[in-house]
Order: C-alpha cells, then sequence, then structure tokens
C-alpha cells in the first residue's frame, strides 16, 4: 500500500512508524512544511493509561520517550494564598521537540520516507496513494477543503490563552489562580524535562481586554505575566516560542474521512488544553489507523473500522473538555469556594473524576473534604477527623438542620408515599406538586391541601419525623398546564372534556391540544394571593418543615417570568422587574404565614432552553430578586419546561451546572436534581459545591 | 429483553409471497415483534399497510412500526388507519413516530420540513388522547426526547452498537424524570443483520443510507453477519437496559428468518 501523510507531528510520525511496522512492503512518505527540528508549544502530557498503549504498539520509542520523560503524581493548586497538593494522579511529559525526534529517528529506522519543508495544499500531488491521511493539525488544509463533507465545525472554545514555557522545574502539575482588579487569570503548568516547564496562562476574554492584554505586544505580555506570576515563578523566567495569545479552536467533525483521504489528531478534532488529551488523543487514533488495516485489506473498510472505534471515544473526552473549558471560563465565581472544596471542584470538574475516584487516587484530600464539609453543617462543633462522606453529611438551612443532603420525591400523591422515602434514608423528603386550589392542579390526580386535607399530610409527616427525616411541600399552581390527563399516559396531554378552565400570565396555550387560557385579572391575582397564603398556612399547621413555592417549568407563576409565556401589557408584563411582580407578591404573602424557623425555597427555571425565552443571565437575576427579597433560603435549580417545544440538554445531571452557577453567582443554597442515579454522584455534586442537596432518581426504587 | 425481528419491507426483491411468509414464520418462531421502517421515496413496502398485511396472517407477534415518520402524513388518517389495525390484530400494536431523516421525502409529500418536530408533537399528543395502543418516539435531540417523555410509552433508537444506545438511554430517562412521568420508559433498540450474504446486505445499507454520506458505510459496517455478533450484540443490549430489540433484515431471503432463530436459541 502507498500512503501519503501530510504533517510530521506525532500522530502523522507514529501512524508512518505503526504501518511500516505491519507490513514493511507499504511504502509510507510524511510529507511536513516546516523543518525537522521546528516547533510550537512545550512540553505534552500523557498518562499512565496512554504510556500502556504507546508500551503495547512500539516498544522502543516506548523506552526511548519513558526515558526522557519528566514524571510526577501530584497536582499543586496555588489558591488565596495557600498550596493544595493532590497525589496519586500519575501523570508523565515530554518536550515536543524530544518527542518528534525520537519518533523521527524510528521512521528513519524503518525506511518511512519523512520529507520535510514540503508545502502541501489540498490540491497539491500527494502522490499516486491508495491512502492519504491528512495530520496536518488543528488549521488541517485538507479538513477545510472537504468541510461541507466531513462536516466539520470548528469553534472558538474557553477563554485567552498563551502557551509560554519557563525555566522554573516545577515538582508537580500545578494550577495558579491569581486575581486581579480586572478578574481572575490562571495558570496551567507542568515540567517536562529537567529544565523547564510548560506554563499556560488563561483567562476569560473580557479578563484580557480590560487587562489590556489585547493592545500588548509579545514582550508586554510576557512581562505582564512574569509580574503577575512572579511569586509563583520565584525568579524564574516565562520563555517565549511564538507565544501569542490565541483562542482555542474545537474541531468535530461528523465523519473523518472523504473518499480515500482521512483525518487523523488535531486535524479531526480537539479537546480543550486543560485536559491536556491533545496529544494522546492523536496517538491513540495512529494507532487505531494502524491496526485497523491489519484487520482489514480493503482500505474502506479499514477507514470505516477506524472511525467506528475512535469517534465514541473522541466524543467523550470532548464531552469531559467541554466541561473542563466551561469550568476555567466561569472560576473567578469560585472564589467564596473554602480552599479544599475549591481544589476538589478543580479536580472534578471535567466530570472523569468523581469522589469515588478521587477516593482511590488521594485517600488523604478526600477525606479532609468529607471533614471540613461535616465541620461546615455542624457550627460550634470541633471538627471531626473521620467524618462521613458529602452526601450523607448533616446540613443546616433556613433553621433546618437535616441529617444528610439526600432528596427524594415520592411517585404517588398519597400522604403516605413520603414515609417509605424517609424510611429508605434520605434527609428529606419532596412532596410532588400540591396545588393550592383546585383549579390549580395538573391533572385530577394531582394533590391539593384543603382544610380536610391537612389531617391526612399531618399523619404522613408525624411517621416521615419518625424516621428522622424532614417533609418540605412542594406548593404551586398548575396554570396553564392544568386540567390534563394522569402521567402514566403521558403529561400535558390534554383532558378534555371533564377538564376545567384554565389560567396563566396570558392567554396562550401551552402545548398542542392544551386549553387556551384565560389571563388573570387584578381580581384573580387578588384571590390566588390569598389562596398561596392560605395554603402556606395550612401547611405549617400540618408540620412541613419545609415550602418549596413553584415558580419552574411552566406553572402559573413561571407563566409570568418568562417572555415566552408572558405577552401582559399591564404592570405584571414587560420589563423583567413587571414579570417579577406577581411572583414576589405571591412569595411576600407566603413569607408571612409560613413560619420564619422553617425553610422557604423556591423552584426555579433559571432558563427556558427555548428561543427568545429566559436565559439564563435573566434566569440568575430572578434568582437574586428573590433571595434579596428575603426569607427564601433555597433554590430548586430546574429548567425548561416553560414551553411545551423546548431545546432541553439531556444527560447524566443535566442541572448540575447550572446549580453550580446559581449556587456560586447568585449566592443562595441550591438543591438539584438532573437525573442522578449514584451516591457517587451526589458525594462529588456536595463536596464540589455544585449544591446543598441532591434530588435523587434511583435506578431501581425497589431495592431496599 | 424481548427480540423482535423486522420486515422486509424496505429490502429490494420483496414481493407478496415473501413478504407475507416471512410473517408467518416470525409469528411462529421466538420473536416478540414484527417491525418495519418508513421511506416515502425509496423502493418500499408503505409500513401500516405492511403491518395490516402482517396483522392478516399472524395471530401472535407484537406489530410495530420502529418508526413510521410522522409529519408526512395526515394526523386523522394516521390515527385512523393505527386504529384500524388495532381492531384487525387486537392488542399487539406499537406505534413509533419520528420526523425522519431525509428531506426529499418531505418533498414528496409536499410537507415543509421546518416545523416537523413541533408537528410530531401536535400528532403524538392526539394519539395520546384518543387511543390506547402503545406509542414510541424516536430521535436523539432534546427536543425529541422530551417529546417521547411528555406523550408517549418510551423511545425507540434508531440504532447502533449497544454503547451508542446506552449513551442515548440515559438522557431518554433522564427526559422521563424531567417530566415527571412515573416508572420508566419503555425502550427499544434496533440493528441490521445479514447471516446469509453479508454482501448485498452490505450493498443494501450504503444505498439505503446513501443520502448520508460517510456515515452508510459505518452502518453498513455494522450489519451483524455472524452468529457470534449478533450474540455479542444481543448480550450488549440486554446490560445497556434494552426493553425490546428488533433486529432488522438487510436481505429479502426467506431462510433468514430461521438464521436469526437458530442464532437467537443456540
Amino acid at each position: 500500500m502507498k500512503v501519503s501523510v501530510v504533517g510530521a507531528g506525532p500522530a502523522g510520525l507514529y501512524l508512518g512508524i505503526l504501518l511500516a511496522k505491519a507490513d514493511p512492503a507499504h511504502e509510507i512518505r510524511v510529507m511536513e512544511r516546516n523543518p525537522p527540528d521546528a516547533t510550537f508549544g512545550w512540553g505534552v502530557v500523557f498518562s499512565e493509561e496512554t504510556l500502556g498503549a504507546l508500551r503495547d504498539a512500539d516498544q522502543p520509542t516506548y523506552m526511548e520517550i519513558t526515558d526522557t520523560f519528566a514524571r510526577w503524581d501530584t497536582v499543586d493548586i496555588r489558591y488565596r494564598g495557600q498550596i493544595l497538593r493532590s497525589g496519586g494522579h500519575s501523570f508523565s511529559a515530554i518536550a515536543r521537540k524530544q518527542l518528534l525526534l525520537i519518533l523521527q529517528r524510528r521512521c528513519h529506522e524503518l525506511g518511512v520516507k519523512l520529507e520535510f519543508g514540503v508545502e502541501v495544499d489540498a490540491s497539491s500531488d500527494v502522490g499516486p496513494a491508495d491512502l492519504v491521511v491528512a495530520a496536518d493539525g488543528v488549521n488541517s488544509v485538507f479538513r477545510r477543503r472537504w468541510a461541507e463533507e466531513l462536516g466539520s465545525v470548528v469553534e472558538p472554545q474557553g477563554g485567552k490563552y498563551v502557551w509560554f514555557g519557563t525555566d522554573l522545574v516545577l515538582d508537580a502539575f500545578t494550577f495558579v489562580f491569581r486575581d486581579t482588579e480586572h478578574g481572575l487569570f490562571q495558570v496551567h503548568s507542568y515540567p517536562f524535562d529537567e529544565r523547564t516547564s510548560t506554563f499556560i496562562v488563561e483567562c476569560p476574554e473580557a479578563t484580557w481586554r480590560q487587562a489590556g492584554l489585547d493592545q500588548m505586544d509579545e514582550q508586554e505580555s510576557i512581562a505582564f505575566c512574569e509580574r503577575l506570576f512572579a511569586e509563583d515563578l520565584a525568579g524564574h523566567r516565562l520563555l517565549s516560542n511564538r507565544s501569542v495569545w490565541l483562542d482555542f479552536l474545537r474541531v468535530s467533525n461528523r465523519t473523518w474521512h472523504h473518499g480515500n483521504v482521512v483525518l487523523l489528531g488535531d486535524a479531526a478534532h480537539t479537546a480543550h488544553f486543560s485536559i491536556g488529551s491533545g496529544t494522546k488523543l492523536a496517538m491513540e487514533d495512529a494507532t487505531s489507523l494502524a491496526n485497523a488495516f491489519v484487520r482489514h485489506r480493503d482500505v474502506e473498510a479499514a477507514i470505516v473500522d477506524y472511525e467506528l472505534e475512535r469517534q465514541p471515544v473522541v466524543e467523550r473526552a470532548q464531552q469531559a473538555a467541554d466541561d473542563s473549558a466551561a469550568y476555567f471560563e466561569r472560576v473567578g465565581h469560585h472564589a467564596q469556594l473554602a480552599p479544599i472544596q475549591f481544589a476538589f471542584n478543580l479536580l472534578t470538574r471535567s466530570g472523569r473524576i468523581s469522589h469515588a475516584n478521587l477516593q482511590l487516587r488521594d485517600a488523604e484530600l478526600v477525606r479532609s473534604l468529607d471533614s471540613w464539609l461535616d465541620g461546615a453543617a455542624r457550627p460550634g462543633a470541633p471538627p471531626r477527623a473521620l467524618a462521613p462522606p458529602p452526601a450523607f453529611a448533616p446540613l443546616s438551612v433556613g433553621g433546618l438542620t437535616l441529617a444528610n443532603r439526600i432528596v427524594r420525591t415520592p411517585q404517588g400523591p398519597e400522604p403516605s408515599s413520603l414515609v417509605p422515602l424517609a424510611r429508605s434514608g434520605a434527609g428529606l423528603v419532596l412532596t410532588g406538586l400540591v396545588a393550592i386550589t383546585p383549579e390549580g392542579r395538573t391533572s385530577v390526580e394531582c394533590p391539593t391541601l384543603d382544610d380536610d386535607h391537612v389531617a391526612p399530610w399531618s399523619a404522613g409527616l408525624d411517621q416521615v419525623h419518625a424516621e428522622g427525616a424532614r417533609a418540605m411541600l412542594r406548593m404551586g399552581h398548575a396554570g396553564r398546564r392544568g386540567a390534563t390527563a394522569p402521567a402514566d399516559r403521558g403529561i400535558d396531554v390534554p383532558l378534555g372534556p371533564g377538564g376545567w378552565p384554565v389560567v396563566s400570565a396570558s392567554a396562550v396555550p401551552y402545548g398542542p391540544g392544551s386549553p387556551r387560557p384565560r389571563a388573570l385579572t387584578q381580581e384573580d391575582m387578588a384571590r390566588l394571593r390569598a389562596a398561596f397564603a392560605a395554603a402556606a398556612a395550612r401547611a405549617a399547621q400540618a408540620g412541613f418543615d419545609g415550602l418549596e413555592l413553584d415558580m419552574a417549568h411552566g406553572y402559573l407563576l413561571a407563566s409570568f417570568l418568562s417572555p415566552l409565556s408572558n405577552r401582559r401589557e399591564d404592570d405584571y408584563g414587560g420589563s423583567l422587574a413587571n414579570r417579577l411582580r406577581f411572583p414576589l407578591e405571591v412569595l411576600d404573602e407566603v413569607r408571612r404565614e409560613w413560619p420564619d424557623d422553617r425553610l422557604l425555597a423556591v423552584r426555579l427555571s433559571v432558563t427556558d432552553w427555548a428561543r427568545h425565552g429566559l436565559g439564563v443571565d435573566e434566569g440568575f437575576e430572578i434568582a437574586r430578586a428573590l433571595v434579596a427579597a428575603g426569607g427564601v433560603e433555597l433554590v430548586h435549580v430546574e429548567a425548561g419546561q416553560t414551553v411545551a417545544e423546548g431545546q432541553p440538554e439531556y444527560r447524566r445531571g443535566f442541572l448540575t451546572a447550572l446549580s453550580d452557577r446559581v449556587r456560586s453567582e447568585v449566592g443562595v443554597a441550591t438543591l438539584v436534581g438532573g437525573y442522578l442515579t449514584t451516591v457517587d454522584e451526589l458525594h462529588t455534586v456536595v463536596g464540589a459545591g455544585r449544591a446543598d442537596l441532591c434530588l435523587v432518581d434511583l435506578a431501581d426504587p425497589e431495592v431496599a | 429483553m424481548r427480540v423482535g425481528i423486522g420486515l422486509p419491507n424496505t429490502t429490494p426483491g420483496t414481493d407478496g409471497p415473501l413478504f407475507l411468509e416471512w410473517a408467518r414464520r416470525a409469528d411462529g418462531g421466538p420473536f416478540s415483534s414484527l417491525a418495519v421502517l418508513d421511506r416515502l421515496v425509496y423502493d418500499s413496502i408503505e409500513p401500516l399497510t405492511a403491518l395490516t398485511a402482517a396483522a392478516a396472517v399472524t395471530s401472535r407477534v407484537g406489530l410495530a412500526t420502529t418508526i413510521v415518520i410522522g409529519p408526512l402524513r395526515n394526523t386523522a388518517l394516521l390515527a385512523k388507519q393505527a386504529a384500524s389495525l388495532q381492531t384487525i390484530a387486537g392488542r399487539r400494536v406499537t406505534l413509533g413516530l419520528s420526523v425522519g431523516a431525509r428531506h426529499d421525502d418531505y418533498r414528496a409529500a409536499g410537507v415543509d420540513h421546518r416545523g416537523r418536530g413541533a408537528r410530531l408533537s401536535e400528532q403524538l399528543a392526539q394519539l395520546r388522547g384518543d387511543h390506547d395502543f402503545q406509542l414510541l418516539a424516536g430521535g436523539a435531540s432534546g427536543a425529541a426526547l422530551a417529546r417521547m417523555a411528555r406523550y408517549t410509552d418510551g423511545y425507540v433508537h434508531g440504532g447502533g452498537p449497544p454503547r451508542a444506545f446506552a449513551s442515548v438511554a440515559a438522557k431518554a430517562q433522564a427526559a422521563w424524570s424531567d417530566l415527571g412521568r412515573p416508572g420508566r420508559p419503555q425502550l427499544w433498540g434496533q440493528g441490521y443483520f445479514a447471516l446469509g450474504d453479508a454482501a448485498r446486505g452490505a450493498a443494501y445499507l450504503r444505498d439505503y443510507y446513501a443520502f448520508t454520506g460517510g456515515f452508510a458505510d459505518k452502518i453498513a459496517a455494522g450489519n451483524l453477519t455472524t452468529a457470534r455478533e449478533v450474540k455479542d450484540f444481543v448480550r450488549g443490549y440486554v446490560a445497556a437496559g434494552c426493553d425490546e430489540l428488533v433486529l432488522l433484515p438487510t436481505v429479502a431471503d426467506i431462510d433468514e428468518v430461521d438464521r436469526l432463530a437458530e442464532v437467537l436459541a443456540g
């Protein structure tokens, strides 16, 4: 087989080596426009797992690579004047230039033809090749040439960053966080040989502009960074290698080949540098493609096999990288986190490390975290060295002390359905929607809290309390989502005959077939304020420990908040202040009736997940206004369902990132669900301070 | 997990006798359901017509569309057809709906491709309100999953390796939980097989999915062509929490039914 590889980076060279090894009869040429010793960037990182793969693929290069490696197993986090160390991480790094030299030598040894200084564009003659490999990096000319056929998406991701070296030799992967008047800057740095470390500086674009970095030349920007990180550099210099501030480009392609041209490494995909996986993924690509040619003689079949193997792996890496990039973009908002929690939040940012994984790597750090969290929940009590893991730590919120952070909601409407959940170990049980009036029910199965319902709820709550749990009432009015069929056959399925008239902020039906609601009049609002207040009083009387006012998912109060459902032209519509007016009035009435020493919460969709709807910025403004109004000490973070045709973003823990943001950017305790199904997920969410309480969805709730 | 088999309603070379014999054999075999696909602009048998014919020659096996492209059809007529099928077949009908993937089907039907999601929601709301057959929905976007959780009994995946199914199934369950549905959604998976003539099967898949460009090769590469591949696939779907896996034929050869039955029995 004749193979033309364009690009002599790690992916292209490694592919040449592995193909030549597999079959010396292959004619392989690698074309590179730069000279052999040119390289950008500094060191590249590998994990223990990657090393294993390199050893299996080619022993000689593995030996050489590991000979020159810098290895460490510690992550240092420099934050708020402290250095937190976390061990057990097993990284290695090598100078990129050194890695290329080793791979080039091995290519020569195996008869792979290397041609440097060859400018290749997509129309160039790459020879009569059976296979053309575009390993020409993030700006791949081949990918751009076939962008449409490949379904290429290239977009900037994360903040601004610049890739420096330094003659400071670190002994750990080191994160540095430095606050400035312009915002937070962070450094990702790691050693890669006995003289040098990589030193990447990153900050949000707004911070970068405010600091004037957009106006600085290379020398000025080096001087700025040397000044900012003087303490961390300890007298050492920053080294530049055409080091300019860049946007990270996120590359993905629907398919990785066109005809006999196949994309490899950064040409096919990139993953944000903050998870340090670029070179690893590129070399894994090379291994996979070479192996595919061992399995298949047919070029087409081999390429398809390669894509099938690599695409899912790369998608997972990109998901983790996306989460990591988003974390660093907003890390400035985490300044209120205690150092140990900040560290745990950082280490678990991409979803690849959980509380349980970290326990295996660094049991002491996890113990410190658990102990700190436990202590924080027991003010005045002496800290305990041995404490339960995060989800089982107690919590004091709104005058309420909960035994742990686990919240469960029953599937049935009966007060007695709370009892098994309390018995199951949840610290807090939360009812489903309980309507303030019969007209406010979603369906005929939706419970209300009339006078004659107080006694049954009381009886249920006595049993909940006897189990050591607390109970919170989710109280609301279904608004335009009322009068639907029972939930076992669907949600928002119109009840048709037998339904009742529904009301909303405006006369806009919710979904297909939904009845057209009547827009509330001033008189309706006065009546409903009184109904909310009366229901709150009965909830207190029934013995609920917490009351959650439902302002989420398009129900009545939520319908006022979103411009999609609120088209009013009076004082209750239009501006955000106007849209907030009725929900705030209701909150005020409820607070009057609800005992001060019990928990008052709101359930809020902080984004509509719909075009022209409420976005997170406005959603957070609403949360701030509700908290500022006084009395609200917990926000149950929800999203979407404002309208029937939204664009929700489902996955495991799909609300966790929003909860993290509400907690840090609004500054209020949060409760979050979003399909959290394992105890380890709960430990991670609570431990990292992404929420204070978690609503758990057990896969098999029958298991006692 | 139940395992169903596809009817060859979109594979070339299917005639009436073959089609009916296929249904009869499947009814006698270990299969839980007979499933059909939908394509307007392709040499194929219309799915509800196909299931109605199958209903007439079977008595046990379930009858499912996985899927029928809802927005191409008038909702009232679709509901009427499905209800008629239900009357003929008894309670054996599962109606899976989705928006489909091809623009040319929409062009041919004279239906606007834009707004297809909202249109499918309207159809599902109407079908759910008036009828009692099992309803499923497909599609991988958040909007599609919300629609599924809002109006139907479960999710029908478009096909692929078990890991791809597991990933979307978790999202479907997240949607189900988000919408506050009790219990869990029914989860249906799909895969292609050719236990006789693998090359013919691959050629059909490349042709059927030609509109997807490079993706067609990947689908063809995923065709299950050996007993071991089928068994691994089935095991993978069991582990991924699938409730009903439909194995779709890629070769219209009547012996394929027996070959698959034999593999599943072994």
